[in-house]
């Protein structure tokens, strides 16, 4: 069980009620698939992957970054109990989708960099340290049911 | 594979921050330290507290170092073959830790910290690629 300390609970919350999910979540999606170019593997249908503009004016990939950092919303709503919260999701993401497990920990470094970018000076060190604890245990949490 | 267009993007952010270098020298080291808490343990010799001498002259250092890459990207190898040699017989940083790359995504960090909307998804990409070349080369001799 990770635990999590009042601070760092604080700076989980605190930033998150500041970010646009839709926005955000589709500047991660298009970033991992830029800066990562082989992760578009998993996206076969999603249409003109064929540069960073088509990326990031794809609306497939916007809705689907919308959906992933939604669904990242579970986990700041539920810090206690990430496995439980993800374990339907690793099942899918094992079974189904077959994705490896290193590209939620690349998806993670992603998200960073964009909240840094967007957040600027109040993505303080701390900030950074706890945001980066908590997609590892993400990322954990949905890689925990592969077998 | 670092494009033509890609080392033009890195020389132009470069230029963006070369003014700060100490300072975001000492930021990436500082994020380094409290993220990953077990890079501390390269520095068993420094103070690591914030803004100690020897993490902001550690800091400027390596910015330096860095800025010595972005002008020889056509030749990383030998540009940094000195401390490729240091790594890997001196200091012997973790490759697969990959202490490296934690201190690229940190300097990625501060980047986009100090350069924001300015911290485009292909410069991005284009110092990600450049930062992991830099950490291939001083990872080269290790064996």
């Amino acid at each position: 069980m990770v635990h999590w300390t009042a601070e760092e609970k604080q700076l989980i919350t605190g930033l998150w009620s500041k970010v646009n999910v839709e926005e955000c979540g589709a500047e991660a999606l298009a970033r991992l698939l830029i800066v990562y170019p082989w992760t578009q593997r998993f996206f076969d249908k999603f249409g003109n992957l064929s540069s960073p503009t088509a990326i990031i004016g794809n609306p497939k990939v916007r809705a689907h970054g919308k959906k992933v950092l939604t669904s990242f919303g579970d986990a700041v709503k539920n810090l206690e109990n990430l496995k439980a919260t993800f374990s339907k999701l690793s099942e899918l993401h094992c079974e189904k989708l077959h994705v490896d497990p290193e590209n939620f920990r690349l998806l993670g470094d992603i998200l960073i960099i964009v909240l840094a970018a967007h957040f600027t000076k109040d993505f303080t060190p701390a900030c950074q340290a706890t945001w980066q604890k908590l997609v590892g245990v993400v990322a954990h949490a949905l890689a925990y049911k592969y077998h | 594979m670092l494009t033509a267009e890609d080392k033009k993007m890195i020389q132009q952010t470069w230029e963006k921050v070369s003014g700060q270098a100490e300072t975001i020298g000492e930021e990436a080291l500082w994020r380094l330290f409290i993220t990953y808490p077990q890079t501390k343990t390269y520095f068993p010799h420094f103070d690591l507290t914030r803004g100690s001498d020897q993490v902001r002259s550690h800091g400027k250092k390596v910015v330096n170092a860095l800025t010595g890459a972005v002008k020889n990207m056509d030749n990383l190898s030998q540009a940094l073959s000195e401390l490729s040699n240091l790594h890997a017989y001196n200091l012997r940083v973790d490759p697969s830790s990959f202490s490296l790359q934690l201190l690229s995504q940190c300097f990625q960090v501060v980047l986009a910290v100090n350069l924001g909307k300015d911290y485009t998804p292909e410069v991005h990409a284009a110092f990600d690629k450049f930062l992991s070349a830099v950490a291939a080369v001083l990872a080269e001799k290790y064996r």
